[in-house]
């Protein structure tokens, strides 16, 4: 009834559109399970239950708050209203020092501990990442 | 200051041989005249010598230190190495945009010289187009970015170049990624004027396929160095992070790779044209919204140079006009051809391509959701989040095997119809791969079964065209070696993902880190003087598993202008590993952090992409001494 070539671009156009739509489903299942929120110490203070999904914590870390040992560092995050804990045991980028930004990925294990697991790194001593900056306010 | 002045006016000048071009083209249209008329070959000489001379202008300002002009200011410093002063010519926005605009020029007064044969009209059209681009550049950087403002009164000293883009890797890479980019916008200007001109054709196909492979080369060179610069100057020893502002580079890659083998499809079928077209324009639609996206802010990185709202709007506007452009002309003009679209079986070359496009098209939209998504819901919902390697890598990892058997078997296949050939030997291999894959992986890794199936799908591939590549005919060889570069990369990756190994500790000097595989001694430090940083070099002595030593002395530099901290890793590259070591210092503590890697197959990773792209320059000039 139909000539090779329609029912041959029929079979094409149905491959593509059952694969787009394969696609989009997967892409948006795995993005569910794969992204990382940011979060202030404030708004962990603010949490009603703990996420034990991996987050990131931004902010400044707090004047004299770094001490380190040969197997951890541990500092303070502040946004100027609340601060958090955190423990790290990894490797430490060039610009992370006391009273400069820094946004740390881990796990929550209070609301007043953080477990890192990575400390993101910063290209630049004036740079300030937006997160931080609007999770400190306008200092 | 007397070049800034020339360098700007040039610029205008350039500007105004835009529009001198588009009349003259218009007028040369209409004409019966037989080929393009030899004014318009000079104008358009003319306006790349324009832009020349203003951006040589722009180096001279660097290399003299002309803090007058505020870019200079901005950028460069007089303590600064001469070669990185000149290299800090694109190593900021204004600059950089500068270079676009020369390499635009450039491009297209080769394409008007190498076109000959091609129809007048078709030609005119591409030039038209290209100046629609090129036009908006000059605006661009005219109205927001002028590189030439003058600063008053004249500062002393300038700002200083950011340190870590002070490396021979990063003064390349701009220029060379420049020339892929912009690459894509010939193969852009010249598929619109094809449509327009009905000339998707055979012909057609055979001359743009030297611009797509010529861009694809060098988009290759250009993502390469920037991975190996980030590798050793970003200290965290990976070659790949899915940053976002990779990624904006490595999507036009994906869709340009596409086209590359869709064009082959048109130049000996003559059909899929439309898809020719469509990703002729995606492909430079993406190189434009890379740049949009890096410029504009919205990605954080280093190579966010200023963030200025105006910019942004500008390129997003620019480039919605130049979307609805390359669409309308799309809809308006495109006719398909049906000549030859009749005879069509499923295994086939033109199948086994479409198979590669179809992978390509779903790579591309892992890429770009998890690259757009998290900007989106910032955008609605100031909600903030990232997308990380696991994203990718769950997404993109199954369907690599399945990738990689297609492409063991696609290039064996002939044209409209085929059978496979030689099942025997294709079973034989894959038996062997499995069973290698099996013998080498059983002790190493926890994920067994995912990781045999990804490598056994990787060393079939790697053995099929090994074979091929012993039997090869000459006609073919630049797809082999391309293909066998691409196999190659794809064992150096999983293999470097399973076999890494690190540690990080902090020590003091003196100390010593011992596990079971390796012992880290901190011998001592001692103290350098540059001419723009100081720095302080560690002595690290490490001890393998099999007791040989190596010493390794990474280095922590402080630059005085601006003043920032970067680490220098130390690297002992070998054929078959590379040690990797870079200490850092936490607060004034006589602790030094430091990450010690063991990264197995890293120059393997750079040797097969040198290898794709010595497969693609093959593949430039093979068609010269065929003929």
């Amino acid at each position: 009834m139909y000539g090779k070539k329609v029912k041959l671009r029929f079979i094409f156009l149905a491959l593509i559109l059952i694969s787009v739509i394969l696609t989009v489903f997967l892409i948006l299942q795995s993005l569910k399970e794969n992204v990382v929120y940011f979060q202030s110490p404030s708004e962990i203070k603010s949490l009603i239950e703990l996420n034990k999904k991996k987050i990131r914590v931004g902010g400044m870390v707090k004047e004299k708050s770094v001490s380190i040992n040969s197997y951890e560092v541990k500092f303070i995050i502040t946004d100027f209203k609340n601060e958090i804990n955190v423990v790290y045991s990894g490797a430490v980028p060039n610009l992370f020092a006391e009273g400069k930004g820094v946004v740390a990925e881990g796990f929550l294990k209070d609301k007043n501990y953080f477990t890192a697991t990575k400390i993101l790194a910063k290209h630049d001593e004036n740079y300030m990442p937006p997160e931080v900056k609007e999770a400190i306010g306008d200092k | 200051m007397l070049a800034s002045q020339i360098g700007y006016y040039s610029l205008i000048m350039g500007l105004l041989f835009s529009f001198l071009l588009c009349a003259a083209s218009i007028k040369n249209f209409n004409n019966n005249s037989e080929g393009i008329n030899h004014n318009i070959l000079t104008l358009s000489f003319l306006q790349f010598n324009f832009v020349v001379v203003s951006f040589l202008s722009l180096i001279l300002s660097f290399i003299n230190s002309d803090f007058s002009n505020e870019t200079v200011f901005n950028n460069s410093h007089t303590t600064k190495p001469l070669f990185y002063k000149i290299s800090g010519t694109w190593g900021n926005h204004e600059g950089s945009l500068l270079l676009w605009l020369l390499v635009l020029t450039l491009f297209i007064f080769v394409f008007l010289i190498k076109s000959r044969q091609q129809p007048k009209r078709y030609r005119i059209l591409t030039l038209l187009f290209q100046q629609v681009i090129i036009i908006g550049f000059f605006l661009f950087i005219l109205m927001t970015s002028n590189p030439f403002n003058y600063l008053f009164p004249i500062p002393d000293e300038g700002m200083g170049l950011n340190p870590i883009l002070q490396d021979p890797a990063l003064a390349i890479h701009p220029p060379i990624l420049y020339l892929g980019y912009v690459g894509t916008s010939i193969i852009f200007s010249s598929s619109l004027a094809a449509v327009t001109q009905n000339y998707v054709s055979k012909e057609w196909g055979k001359h743009i396929k030297k611009w797509v492979l010529v861009s694809w080369v060098f988009l290759t060179i250009g993502i390469m160095l920037g991975s190996i610069w980030a590798y050793y100057e970003l200290g965290w020893g990976g070659f790949w992070f899915w940053d976002p502002v990779e990624n904006v580079s490595l999507m036009p890659w994906l869709t340009l790779t596409a086209l590359l083998h869709c064009i082959a499809v048109l130049e000996k079928r003559a059909t899929l044209t439309s898809w020719v077209v469509i990703l002729s324009i995606t492909t430079f639609t993406l190189s434009m919204s890379g740049t949009f996206l890096v410029r504009s802010g919205l990605l954080n990185s280093v190579h966010t140079f200023a963030n200025d709202p105006a910019r942004g709007i500008f390129i997003l506007v620019f480039l919605f006009i130049l979307i609805f452009l390359s669409l309308g002309v799309f809809f308006l003009f495109h006719k398909e051809n049906y000549k030859d679209s009749n005879n069509f079986f499923w295994l086939s070359r033109e199948s086994s391509i479409l198979i590669n496009n179809w992978f390509m098209m779903y790579f591309l939209s892992v890429v770009l959701i998890g690259t757009v998504y998290p900007i989106f819901l910032d955008v609605i919902s100031a909600e903030k989040i990232s997308v990380g390697p696991p994203f990718y890598q769950k997404l993109i990892a199954p369907f690599l095997m399945p990738f990689l058997l297609f492409m063991a078997i696609g290039p064996k296949l002939k044209w409209i119809k085929s059978k496979v050939e030689n099942k025997n030997t294709l079973i034989i291999f894959f038996i062997i791969s499995v069973a290698l894959t099996f013998f080498i992986l059983k002790d190493l890794t926890t994920d067994l079964l995912f990781y045999t199936v990804l490598i056994s799908a990787a060393f079939f591939l790697f053995f099929t065209i090994l074979k091929e590549l012993f039997v090869q005919k000459l006609s073919n060889i630049s797809q082999t070696i391309a293909h066998f570069g691409f196999s190659l990369l794809i064992l150096s990756i999983l293999f470097n993902g399973i076999l890494s190994s690190e540690i990080i500790t902090n020590i003091k000097v003196g100390e010593k880190y011992t596990n079971n595989k390796s012992e880290i001694f901190f011998e001592k430090i001692e103290e350098k003087k540059e001419s723009n940083f100081n720095s302080i070099v560690g002595y690290f002595k490490i001890t393998d598993a099999n007791g040989k030593v190596i010493q390794l002395k990474p280095e922590l530099r402080i630059y005085n202008q601006p003043v920032i901290i970067t680490s220098e890793a130390d690297i002992k590259t070998t054929l078959l590993e590379d040690k990797f070591l870079v200490m850092n210092i936490v607060k004034g503590n006589e602790y030094f952090n430091i990450r010690y890697q063991v990264k197995p197959f890293m120059l393997w990773i750079w040797i097969s992409v040198l290898l794709l792209s010595i497969g693609g320059s093959l593949s430039i000039f093979k068609k010269k001494y065929e003929k």
